[in-house]
């Protein structure tokens, strides 16, 4: 008790044995970052070889592995640790806790992410290259037919299980445990409500996926057959495990962003958030139904008509409650004292375009159609639509709108909005073409593709070369904020900001709420 | 939370109780998924496996009305040398009526090899009435260098058989299996 008011430690110790939940966020939110900019860098030698028809570039071999590398990073490196950095930054603050309630847990549940992403990105330089077999890792793809360096992809998610794990224990156990006297479950800030419900899937899930690397590494050490159909297994079983862990995945990746845009929206309406309860009750209500959708993934395997239409009918039910978001949100604006600084810009952003890839969601979820759409780029621009301009413009809107509170400097609006605009111009070109290529019929993962696609692709290409080289944008703009950006001083940074964590000073000092604070008014309701 | 507390600290508590949870999902994988995917399996036939099992034939009426059309296909997976084909490729068949063909099979290796054939129907819903009184996939088959022989599979098609089928295609695909044998590993 007698070291309550000292700074932090100097030096490389002071990241490497932190237990203060700022730092353990900041660390989160730059390795994702940097992560960021890896699966980028790979997503542009995709875009390079598809610039034009015919091999260009890279042999296919290789392409298989940008791809392959591409969604893994994206998806466990950038997106996942750039929630939890959020999460560790604001959850104590938004329900008054000192810290996370396990902080030594939370300085090794970061820690062993960048071995297991140097581990993964190592695989690039061993003999038979990268895995190749897609971030889905088929098997028999990723097991007989994979290189050597499987074994240390399969150990590489094992590690970031455990990280994410960990990571989801210690949220439920802040928000169970930590809240400050007064605030009660629904007067928690909608974000906190979307992540303790995204760590419930988190620990739910990942020890499936787990499971689905085990089997993979015993059928290729052990000499088991789980999904060798030699031995008496079955390759769809690997299918099915995958995707009971692939489809809670998607919204473990989304609920948080949902929970940013449920904050930020407010704030920049000045008004509070339209139909609270009921935007608990759809997150809930999703994450129940994400665990009994995962076959739509796999309506082409030759499953029974009675499968084929329960998968359907249940996915298509996700579409209510996810409306009944979107809804709100739209209700939140309507007739708010509305302003369009840059995190608002990339809410609405978010917005349209989220709805719009719900939409081809809805689109994919009829079976009869998707056997058409199947593997094509249509379900590429489907899913870039709901990952990038879901969870990564979202995750955006919240570095703009949280920065100034972490570093009590304010970031260049000007050119906030500008890469904005060119994100969100980029972001169109890219993926919006991919549709009409899709239901033509070109197929997703392969380095080459028919002369009457080349238009299209060619632009594609342009689009994701404005995207990426507007991250860089965004990259030298918080650099700038943190060195030299504009003084801000006052608590709420937004006018319309509302909750405890525009309670404390800017910047927001090392320790903060250690007296448990007086909890003002529900947040949230009218 | 229950008031079944795994620690007086109520946060370690509520971590050990995740804790708990998560490897009861990584167990649940094995235990429940992998086990429950194979019944599921069997007892719907949907993923056009037939048993593994020897039907034992309960003597029926050969229906005389209808003839299915049964086609045979073998398949050697990647990397297997044997010569491996059904001696006919079509036959028509009453239901009810208990038929036989011969698959050939020739190791033309140098090494004495062991192979395993994992059988395949389509349309998947047939295989449910597709039943083997005899067939060389209920064993593994071992064939020394240069060696070769004729494996026999007897098959009744169900009476029940719907109507709407007329043809059914019994794919075999040969699997080379000398390694996880002669290694002494599980192999089924």
């Amino acid at each position: 008790m007698g070291d309550h008011h000292h700074g932090p430690a100097q030096g490389i110790s002071r990241w490497l044995f932190t237990t203060n939940h700022k730092d353990i966020g900041t660390m989160y939110l730059w390795f994702s970052f940097a992560m960021f900019l890896l699966g980028g860098f790979f997503a542009m030698v995709i875009r390079a070889e598809l610039f034009q028809p015919g091999m260009q570039l890279v042999e296919p071999g290789f392409f298989n592995q940008m791809t392959t590398l591409h969604g893994l990073v994206m998806v466990f490196g950038a997106i996942m640790p750039s929630f939890v950095g959020l999460a560790n930054w604001l959850i104590p603050m938004m329900i008054g806790a000192p810290d996370m309630a396990l902080p030594r847990m939370n300085n090794w549940s970061f820690w062993i992410l960048p071995p297991a992403f140097l581990m993964l990105a190592s695989t690039l330089f061993m003999e038979g290259g990268a895995p190749a077999f897609g971030w889905t890792f088929y098997a028999p793809l990723s097991t007989t037919y994979a290189a050597p360096s499987v074994t240390f992809f399969i150990f590489a998610i094992h590690i970031l299980g455990v990280s994410s794990i960990m990571g989801s224990i210690n949220i439920i156990a802040t928000v169970m445990n930590m809240r400050a006297p007064g605030m009660t479950y629904m007067k928690m800030p909608l974000f906190v409500w979307t992540w303790l419900i995204t760590a419930f899937l988190l620990v739910a899930v990942m020890p499936v996926l787990a499971g689905a690397v085990t089997m993979m590494l015993m059928d290729i050490h052990f000499g088991t057959s789980f999904f060798s159909a030699a031995g008496g297994g079955d390759p769809v079983l690997f299918q099915h495990i995958f995707w009971f862990f692939g489809h809670p995945e998607v919204y473990i990746i989304i609920l948080p962003a949902f929970g940013v845009v449920s904050q930020i929206i407010p704030a920049f309406s000045r008004k509070p958030l339209f139909g609270y309860a009921s935007m608990v009750y759809a997150t809930a209500s999703i994450a129940f139904l994400s665990f009994i959708v995962w076959a739509h993934h796999m309506y082409t395997v030759g499953m029974p008509i009675a499968g084929e239409l329960f998968f359907m009918y249940a996915t298509m039910l996700i579409a209510v409650p996810t409306g009944v978001k979107v809804f709100n949100w739209i209700s939140t604006m309507w007739r708010g004292a509305l302003s369009f600084e840059t995190p608002m810009l990339f809410c609405i952003g978010f917005l349209i375009l989220f709805t719009l890839g719900g939409f081809t969601g809805l689109m994919l979820s009829i079976a009869p159609a998707d056997f058409q759409y199947h593997d094509t780029y249509f379900v590429v621009a489907h899913f870039h639509y709901v990952m990038v301009a879901g969870a990564v413009f979202s995750m955006t809107a919240a570095v703009y709108y949280w920065l100034p509170k972490w570093c009590g400097r304010m970031y260049n609006e000007a050119m906030g909005k500008t890469h904005f605009w060119i994100s969100f111009i980029g972001f169109n070109i890219t993926f919006f073409p991919q549709h009409f290529v899709g239901l033509a019929g070109m197929p997703r993962r392969i380095p080459d593709y028919a002369l009457q696609f080349a238009d299209f692709n060619m632009m594609s290409s342009i689009g994701a070369f404005i995207y990426g080289a507007s991250q860089l944008l965004f990259l030298y703009n918080v650099v700038a904020t943190i060195v030299a950006g504009k003084p801000v001083s006052d608590e709420k940074v937004w006018d319309g900001a509302e909750g405890l964590e525009w309670t404390v000073p800017t910047p927001a000092p090392y320790h903060t709420f250690e007296e448990p604070p007086l909890v003002p008014k529900p947040a949230g309701t009218i | 939370m229950s008031s079944f507390r795994l620690s007086r600290v109520p946060a370690i508590d509520t971590a050990l109780k995740l804790v708990a949870a998560a490897v009861a999902m990584f167990a649940f994988v094995f235990v429940v998924m992998v086990p429950l995917y194979n019944v599921l399996c069997d007892a719907l036939g949907i993923n056009g496996k037939t048993s593994s099992q020897a039907y034992t034939a309960i003597p029926a009426a050969v229906d005389e009305s209808r003839e299915v059309t049964v086609q045979f296909v073998a398949i050697n997976n990647d990397g297997m040398p044997w010569s491996f084909a059904p001696t006919t490729r079509v036959m028509r068949v009453h239901p009810g009526a208990a038929n036989g063909v011969v698959f050939a099979a020739e190791n033309p290796t140098d090494q004495n090899m062991v192979a395993q054939a994992i059988p395949s129907i389509s349309p998947s819903r047939a295989a449910a009435y597709f039943h083997k009184t005899e067939c060389f996939c209920f064993d593994q088959q071992v064939l020394a260098a240069r060696d070769g022989a004729e494996m026999p599979l007897q098959f009744i098609v169900d009476q029940a058989l719907p109507r709407d089928i007329h043809t059914i295609t019994l794919s075999y695909t040969l699997f080379d299996v000398t390694d996880t044998v002669t290694d002494g590993l599980a192999a089924r």
